[in-house]
């Protein structure tokens, strides 16, 4: 038995089997709560796998030989974000100047009172380097943070949670602000909630997944570019 | 479905290659997918497509792909504990006001657009 146990630490398989099952009861939990927002699949399956964790005395590093294997495919996903953009491209030229103006804007705005708000609040300047690029995807985040010399793995938590935040939240708050265009309501969200919040817009509007993913591509594109220079000032 | 993961593999192949040699500040996946565009634009592949096949699978279940970063959140959370509020008021205070920011502009730059051309 601890044989059998010791050699499925070691394995891919229980890192992608429980990556799996969490995710499915996440679907399930979404089907059965008519699509609750805190409901997201992404989110139930954290706490599955993390409770699971804990139950098996598991540590993240040995969860990762499977899970690893899973995020591997968020390469391919986020070039296959192409498609939907394909499918959206008729509406891409009048949407260029608005497009063009809002995503530097929302990326500064996003590092400003990010960094203001944790200087404010006493966090230190370690802190305000992890949550300043927390706006991009996450290796993009992770690669500005290496260059930045921030912790990694506080940067890929704080960005994780950054989507999240948006999955659960995005659309509901911009309802409240009345932003009802599809394309408008996908921007914001790719703008600061990158591949998590697209994965649910995505589930909800088409429209609004390929918008969200175009944003998310560009923001992370200003963001890289637009951090050091905005640390410096601030 | 082996097509279409060659084409999207593909993309990234080129995008990670020419990003780390030409040293740029973007992903290369975020290249991958701007080539990708690009192709899509000039061939104009049918709607049954095996790349539109794949990448619709992959999309479909793009939170499952998410799963293994969120889960450091639980193995990290200790670390932050002691700056637990400007960390959460920090992601939160940034978060609407980035989300709100873009949403406006675009809004509002999309009808003076709007007007403008009617004005003509």
């Amino acid at each position: 038995m601890t044989e059998a146990w010791e050699w499925l630490r070691s394995t891919p398989l229980l890192g992608v089997f429980l990556t799996l099952l969490g995710y499915r009861i996440g679907c399930e939990v979404r089907d059965r709560t008519g699509a609750h927002p805190l409901a997201q699949p992404v989110l139930v399956a954290i706490v599955v796998v993390g409770t699971a964790l804990w139950a098996l005395d598991l540590s993240y590093e040995e969860y990762l030989v499977g899970g690893s294997l899973i995020a591997f495919l968020l390469g391919p996903a986020t070039v296959a974000l192409a498609v939907p953009l394909h499918r959206e491209a008729h509406h891409l030229r009048e949407l260029a100047v608005p497009m063009l103006v809002a995503i530097p804007v929302g990326a500064v705005v996003s590092i400003v009172t990010a960094v203001l708000t944790v200087r404010a609040l006493g966090g230190g300047e370690a802190l305000e380097l992890v949550i300043a690029p927390k706006a991009a995807t996450t290796p993009v985040a992770i690669a500005i943070a290496d260059q930045l010399g921030a912790n990694v793995s506080l940067v890929a938590v704080l960005t994780v949670t950054a989507g999240v935040l948006g999955a659960v939240a995005g659309p509901a708050v911009l309802s409240f602000a009345r932003v009802r265009d599809h394309r408008a309501r996908g921007l914001a969200i790719g703008s600061v909630s990158h591949g998590v919040g697209t994965a649910r817009v995505q589930h909800d509007h088409t429209t609004e997944g390929a918008f969200s993913g175009l944003a998310m591509g560009l923001t992370a594109l200003a963001t890289s570019l637009l951090v050091p220079a905005v640390l410096a000032i601030l | 479905m082996i097509n279409g993961l060659l084409w999207l593999l593909g993309c990234q192949l080129v995008g990670e290659v020419a990003a780390r040699s030409l040293d740029l500040p973007v992903p290369g996946p975020v290249l991958g997918m701007v080539l990708l565009f690009g192709l899509l634009q000039w061939r104009r592949p049918h709607r049954d497509a095996r790349v539109l096949g794949a990448s619709d699978a992959l999309l479909r279940h793009l939170q499952l792909l998410f799963v293994p970063a969120g889960v450091g959140i639980v193995a990290y959370a200790g670390a932050l504990r002691d700056d637990a509020l400007p960390v959460a008021a920090g992601l939160l205070v940034s978060w609407l006001a980035g989300l709100l920011a873009v949403a406006g502009i675009v809004v509002g730059l999309q009808r003076l657009t709007r007007r403008r051309r009617e004005a003509r």
